[in-house]
């Protein structure tokens, strides 16, 4: 796993695609900052919290895309699932590299509470609440991005794919709304990331949504497996 | 030491390898012979456990592939057809990510200098994969499968692609790693095989075909007793004196290469050698001999052989079929 994750972070800075991501992630957040908090002279920054949800919904797949779908084109994958090494760490291997490069991007949002802190008494506690949130929506959003470039050898696919699967996550809860039956219903609204998250932002720490996050990012991982074993079978 | 037993994967209704069974022993070198699309990819990315059997059983080392992959892949090197290099790493952090990936216990910096010294990288060692030439990729992907120092080594066509020093210089790489590893080749080169294999498994459609030691596989196959000749004179008289000769069978006269120059297909009784007393015939009545040579069995007119036992039906029936193209093509 050790040797997987090493690769792939290098990766990252080897091509722009981690320095993009980082850039977008300090850029989007920076203006939402200004935009929602430093403009009004408020000191809420749950809007920016929300409006990071859905630039990671668009970008994390940018990170994500070449995992394994580059893999499956260039034949490299003859050399990870020939090596002593169990499937499970190898997609570890994987989710790691691209979710610290995500959290390279991601920690910017902690500076905002630093700069409120120099006039007024900042929430920590919220601040950090939303952080945790943010950090959590993004395993779903990289784990998500590698299960769809598990089954691609284009990155392009790999990065449509996934950012239509993120946008269909976000949108169970509209689905939710429309749909009459209250029981299923019910059941959407409960796995819907969108509403899980937008508790966090109105001030919420919700255990069950921590779990919840986990979860979805564990069932991506563990299908992930599965494809790359399944394709040995077929 | 590698153990296949009745070894089948089916694609659908196709079956790509069809039941097959061999043994490879510790210090030997196993060639895998066939044309493309034989099994031979297959049956190699089986043994590694890239993709999986749909029957029988495949040891590595007495460990089944299926049942302990983990341990039975720490025992294997494997250069697939296409080298899987990354085009974004130098060699040495290629090598560097192999070692780790194989979890090797060896003290890494003299390991991988002794392999890169081994396969020549060391002029190379700190270029991008994606700037090196052909040769240089496949010994890239060839040192790659000896990192950790695997008891088997499993080579996918690894001289294709190369220049003729290049294919010498790896021939005898795999010769002299044969002597304390388990190396299975494939190739479609017959007489690469020959040359370095200790025993051959030629397949075909998935088949075992033939499963010999190389050197009386080669016996078998060779066609020493057969001789094609380009002769300047006579044929009528030419045919004559060819039939007399001692233990010629059969002369036909074949295509007319010049005026007055026929090909004579000569065959004689196996494992004689008839070509000094047909050199002094022919001498003697002054007929010059332009062109003299064994007829040597194409890999084609190999699995004719092995799965008819006619050598001469199919290469006959091509050339027909050239002939007609090119009658076509005058029209």
């Amino acid at each position: 796993m050790g040797a997987i994750l090493k690769r792939e972070f290098a990766a990252y800075f080897k091509s722009p695609i981690g320095y993009v991501f980082i850039a977008i992630s300090f850029l989007f957040s920076g203006a939402f900052f200004w935009l929602f908090t430093l403009s009004v002279g408020g000191t809420d920054v749950s809007m920016v919290f929300l409006g990071m949800f859905y630039v990671y919904m668009i970008f994390v797949p940018v990170l994500t895309m070449r995992l394994l779908a580059d893999e499956n084109k260039m034949r490299t994958d003859q050399l990870l699932l020939t090596a002593p090494i169990g499937l499970f760490r190898l997609v570890a291997g994987k989710f790691l590299a691209a979710y610290i490069v995500f959290l390279l991007g991601d920690i910017v949002m902690l500076s905002y509470g630093v700069v409120l802190s120099f006039f007024v008494s900042v929430n920590w506690p919220l601040i950090l609440g939303n952080f945790t949130a943010l950090a959590l929506i993004g395993a779903v959003f990289v784990s998500s991005g590698l299960f769809v470039s598990a089954l691609t050898e284009s990155q392009m696919v790999a990065a449509v794919g996934s950012i239509a699967l993120n946008v269909a996550l976000a949108l169970i809860n509209v689905a939710a709304s429309v749909i009459p039956v209250k029981f299923i219903s019910d059941i959407l609204k409960d796995i819907s990331v969108f509403d899980r998250y937008s508790e966090f932002t109105t001030g919420i720490f919700s255990i069950s949504g921590v779990v919840f996050f986990i979860s979805v990012t564990a069932v991506f991982l563990f299908i992930t497996v599965r494809v790359l074993e399944r394709r040995r079978w077929a | 030491m590698i153990e296949v037993r009745n070894l089948t994967k089916r694609y659908g209704p196709k079956k790509a390898v069809d039941n097959i069974s061999f043994t490879a022993e510790d210090g030997q070198v196993l060639g895998f012979l066939g044309p493309n699309g034989a099994g031979k990819s297959t049956t190699m990315n089986i043994l590694t456990g890239y993709i999986s059997s749909t029957e029988g059983e495949a040891l590595i080392n007495g460990v089944d592939i299926l049942e302990d992959p983990i341990k039975a892949k720490s025992f294997i090197g494997y250069l697939p057809e296409m080298p899987p290099l990354y085009f974004d790493m130098t060699v040495n952090e290629y090598l560097d990510f192999v070692y780790s990936l194989k979890k090797c216990k060896m003290p890494k910096r003299s390991h991988l200098n002794e392999i890169c010294e081994i396969v020549k990288l060391e002029d190379v060692r700190g270029r991008l994969i994606k700037n090196l030439s052909k040769g240089y990729k496949q010994r890239v992907g060839f040192a790659q499968a000896l990192v950790g120092n695997p008891k088997v080594l499993i080579l996918d066509e690894p001289t294709v692609g190369l220049d003729p020093k290049q294919i010498i210089e790896i021939r005898t790489l795999i010769k002299r790693l044969g002597r304390n590893h388990t190396v299975i080749l494939s190739s479609h080169i017959l007489p690469e095989v020959q040359a370095v294999c200790d025993r051959i498994v030629v397949i075909n459609k998935g088949r075992i075909v033939a499963n010999d030691n190389a050197d009386s596989l080669a016996r078998n196959l060779s066609a020493d007793h057969k001789l094609v000749m380009q002769i300047e004179g006579a044929d009528e008289d030419i045919k004559k004196i060819l039939s007399s000769v001692t233990d010629v069978e059969r002369v036909f006269v074949g295509r007319q290469i010049d005026e007055k120059v026929w090909e004579y297909h000569i065959e004689a009784k196996e494992g004689s050698d008839v070509r000094r007393e047909i050199f002094r015939k022919l001498a003697s009545r002054n007929y010059p001999i332009l062109m003299m040579k064994s007829n040597e069995l194409s890999l084609e007119e190999v699995f004719l052989k092995l799965t008819t036992g006619d050598e001469y039906g199919g290469a006959e029936k091509t050339e027909e079929k050239f002939d007609m193209l090119e009658k076509g093509g005058d029209k």
